[in-house]
């Protein structure tokens, strides 16, 4: 660490506490590679400006997830294309999960519940416009809930996610309102394979179809993307990976955003069951497997930065990533709060969460360093029971997703979450449930708990994934490595055997609240 | 004369409300209407119907039978 402040001398107090803070979602810079982004190699690193901008945006910054929470206000009804994976007479099947309908609310009940939301959830720093169909294609409302919340909330960031189609038209409009995110589903490049995956789009009055019609969804996309990588306002984009149609497509994809300036590129998986109605859920079209989708972003990880911690959450989501709280805000309970905005709270909670994310980050580098020498070729995933923080702090039977860590000798690094169904129901176990789980994390060594019972620990035993429970409430980082180091001293030793996992599933059923 | 929503179909996205020529479409009771009086069937605007473009869900704004086709104005 001494040495880092010593070679970047030059650089200001802010910018050595970046590198400190070491921030991991981060971006791209022009040319083709990889920036570093935070590493100890310091160098290159993010621009103060660029890291003010996603140090507390979770959908950003995989390290802010843990700590930072976010909001979509669902005041966009409206859409001007149709995806195959999307049914909007049940709504969006990835943005609002099907048999759980979003309230549409007015652009005053929006910043009504934002401003509810940020007085009771200090750490919640964004607030998205997401859907339920564009917010571009519903222009007045959007625009004016943004201008409402930048009123009565000035400090959260603002930021919405759109198709594109119209977005050339509204980039000077989302640059004067400071909306300083935009993510854009891009899913290809090529109209061929643009018109297997949207069957129409409106535009100009008129509506297309067929290749005509991704043709001129994909020019405005990238050219949108140009317009507002050129005025500073960071871009995500998001791909949705629909395998056979557009999988190894997206390689090609994540080199045409990369060019034109985008900070991170998210590939989903295609949520896709008959139940849902959509077009690719009817005709059988299925999702990829975990490990494909891994195989996918690892591969375009050489590229860019890859978001791995993307829930593909609701447009009226509330809370952490992967947490919804969207029932305790209802609009019948917003009208009905005493709010109270308070700022200068807020601020002083962000600034606890900061310290402990930076403690989080210490207890890694210490780990790292004890792991300083050890060389292995194995590296392996395991699974971690979490409700935030960046802490091993949830059971395994209440646990309604895992993140998945991959360790080497190198590190411990994020590489995505699995959503299961949650094991224990009311204080017993369902035997059903618990297949569904290990399905889920099977290409996994290990599962991380704060605490598990003794028939699933048995279970997970005779499956292959070891139960660890015993660093319950430390870092997930810390804890993981330092298991990691006894597993390669095991296997050193001869104790055990190093054996490959298989293949895991992603869950594709809905997932209703259990708030 | 007109073009009517079949109000069991109409998800109440509001697409076809802003593309109304004649501000012919407004919310009501959950969904989407369409003012019979006021609807062209987007004649002297446009090729086609909007609100039947714009429509995420088929044969959901279709021609009300119980009026006679839209005659433009010499």
């Amino acid at each position: 660490m001494v040495e880092m402040i010593a070679q970047t001398s030059s650089l200001s107090i802010e910018d050595v506490m970046q590198q400190v803070a070491e921030h991991k979602g981060c971006g791209t810079s022009g040319g083709s590679g990889k920036a570093s982004c935070g590493s100890s190699a310091g160098q290159g690193d993010l621009p103060t400006e660029i890291w003010e901008k996603v140090k507390n945006h979770p959908c950003y910054s995989e390290e802010a997830h843990h700590h930072f929470a976010r909001m979509h206000v669902a005041v966009a009804p409206a859409c001007n294309i149709q995806c195959n994976y999307c049914n909007r007479k049940y709504d969006c099947a990835n943005e609002s999960r099907p048999g759980v309908v979003s309230e549409k609310l007015t652009p005053e009940q929006a910043a009504k519940k934002v401003v509810a939301v940020a007085s009771v959830i200090p750490q919640m720093t964004v607030l998205g416009i997401a859907g339920p169909g564009d917010p571009l294609a519903n222009p007045a409302k959007t625009f004016q809930t943004f201008e409402l919340v930048a009123k009565g909330a000035p400090d959260i960031k603002l930021c919405l996610s759109t198709n594109g189609l119209a977005l050339p038209e509204y980039v000077d409009r989302i640059a004067q309102y400071n909306i300083d995110h935009v993510t854009i589903t891009i899913n290809m490049v090529d109209p061929e394979v643009g018109a297997k995956i949207y069957p129409w789009i409106f535009w100009n009055h008129k509506r297309y179809t067929g290749v005509e019609a991704a043709r001129i969804l994909s020019e405005h996309q990238l050219r949108g993307l140009e317009m507002l990588t050129e005025r500073g306002i960071l871009c995500k984009v998001n791909s949705v990976m629909i395998p056979g149609v557009n999988d190894k497509h997206l390689v090609e994809v994540n080199k045409a955003v990369k060019s034109r300036g985008a900070f991170l590129h998210n590939i989903m998986p295609l949520i896709s069951a008959p139940e849902h109605g959509t077009v690719f859920g009817l005709n059988g079209q299925r999702g990829p497997t975990a490990q494909e989708l891994k195989v996918l972003q690892d591969e375009c990880q050489g590229e860019m930065n890859m978001m791995r911690h993307c829930r593909q959450c609701r447009a009226d989501a509330v809370g952490l990533l992967g947490e919804d709280r969207s029932a305790e805000f209802t609009t019948d309970k917003i009208m009905a709060m005493d709010v109270n905005y308070d700022l200068e709270a807020r601020r002083t909670y962000q600034e606890a969460v900061e310290e402990e994310r930076q403690a989080k980050v210490a207890a890694k580098h210490e780990e790292l360093a004890k792991l300083a020498g050890e060389e292995s070729d194995i590296s392996l995933l395991v699974a971690v029971a979490t409700k935030g923080s960046g802490l091993i702090n949830e059971h395994f039977g209440h646990a309604k997703e895992f993140q998945i860590y991959e360790l080497s000798t190198s590190g411990a690094k994020f590489v995505g979450h699995r959503r299961v169904d949650m094991y224990c129901q009311g204080g017993y176990g369902e035997e059903d449930t618990l297949e569904t789980v290990i399905r889920a994390i099977n290409d996994c060594h290990a599962v991380f708990v704060a605490k598990i019972g003794g028939c699933p620990k048995a279970d997970l035993v005779k499956a292959g994934i070891e139960p660890v429970d015993g660093s319950a409430h430390e870092f997930i980082e810390k804890s993981a490595l330092a298991w990691f180091k006894e597993y390669l001293a095991k296997v050193a030793s001869g104790e055990i055997v190093h054996v490959s996992r298989g293949d895991a599933q992603i869950r594709q059923g809905a997932l209703i609240s259990a708030a | 004369m007109a073009y009517k929503i079949v109000s069991s179909q109409c998800t109440s996205c509001s697409a076809c409300e802003a593309e109304c020529p004649n501000v012919a479409i407004s919310e009501k009771g959950g969904t989407f209407v369409i003012d019979p009086k006021k609807c062209t069937e987007c004649i002297g605007y446009f090729e086609t119907a909007q609100c039947v473009a714009v429509c995420p869900v088929d044969n959901t704004c279709i021609i009300d039978t119980a009026y006679p086709r839209y005659q433009a104005k010499a």
